[in-house]
């Protein structure tokens, strides 16, 4: 019974777990990569200010684009 | 090709392009793949200034040609070649690299006839170029030659 119990807390904890690393992983995904004339790149990942300024007006674009 | 048309064209080509507005640097909007207009201009305008941003995070001097801004809800994507621009947006996790390439061949498509005058008048001074430089070439090629029968006798 205590097994059974142990074992049920264990694949609830793993799952929490997971779901907790996925949403972080897509948190983290969030990003600006900008390309420039001369060939030079910048990626701004989230958190940064370039991108806490770019993140906001993208999410606008794909909701204008995607609203019916 | 008209705007249109490059549009239709590209999200026949790209499957992962939800939806794509050809506009100036003024936000006039030149096609759409939206049928409402009001809904066309309002994207454009949102690229517009996605773009403007992005032009004022830049650090050095060089223009921004591209971007691609992921967020958690799909991706954007703008490709700016002088005055005329495309942005698309795509679902989450889009092939980058394929995107680029579609909206590149679309905004070219778009405006041919502005690109290649200057490319034939650059090719014909190329050409004439070339032409002097190969009867140079081939008077510097002589002229050793006539060197050499003084040296041999």
């Amino acid at each position: 019974m205590r097994r059974s119990i142990a074992a049920a807390l264990g694949v609830a904890g793993g799952m929490l777990a997971g779901a907790a690393f996925i949403r972080r992983q897509g948190a983290s995904r969030e990003r600006a990569d900008l390309y420039f004339e001369d060939g030079s790149m910048l990626s701004l990942t989230n958190g940064s200010p370039g991108a806490e300024r770019l993140l906001p007006l993208a999410r606008e674009v794909i909701r204008n684009a995607r609203a019916r | 090709m008209d705007a249109q048309q490059a549009l239709a064209d590209l999200t026949e080509i790209s499957s992962q392009i939800e939806a794509a507005v050809v506009f100036d640097d003024q936000g006039k909007v030149a096609g759409s793949t939206i049928a409402e207009g009001d809904r066309a201009d309002v994207l454009a305008k949102a690229a517009a200034a996605l773009l403007a941003a992005a032009e004022e995070v830049k650090t050095g001097e060089s223009v921004l040609t591209q971007l691609e801004v992921s967020t958690g809800e799909g991706s954007v994507f703008a490709v700016r070649d002088g005055k005329t621009s495309i942005a698309a947006t795509t679902g989450g996790n889009p092939t980058a690299g394929l995107v680029f390439y579609d909206l590149k061949s679309a905004l070219r498509s778009v405006k041919p006839a502005a690109k290649s005058a200057p490319a034939k008048k650059k090719t014909a001074t190329a050409a004439k170029k070339s032409t002097a430089a190969s009867a140079k070439k081939k008077t510097a090629a002589r002229k050793p030659a006539t060197r050499k029968k003084p040296d041999a006798s």
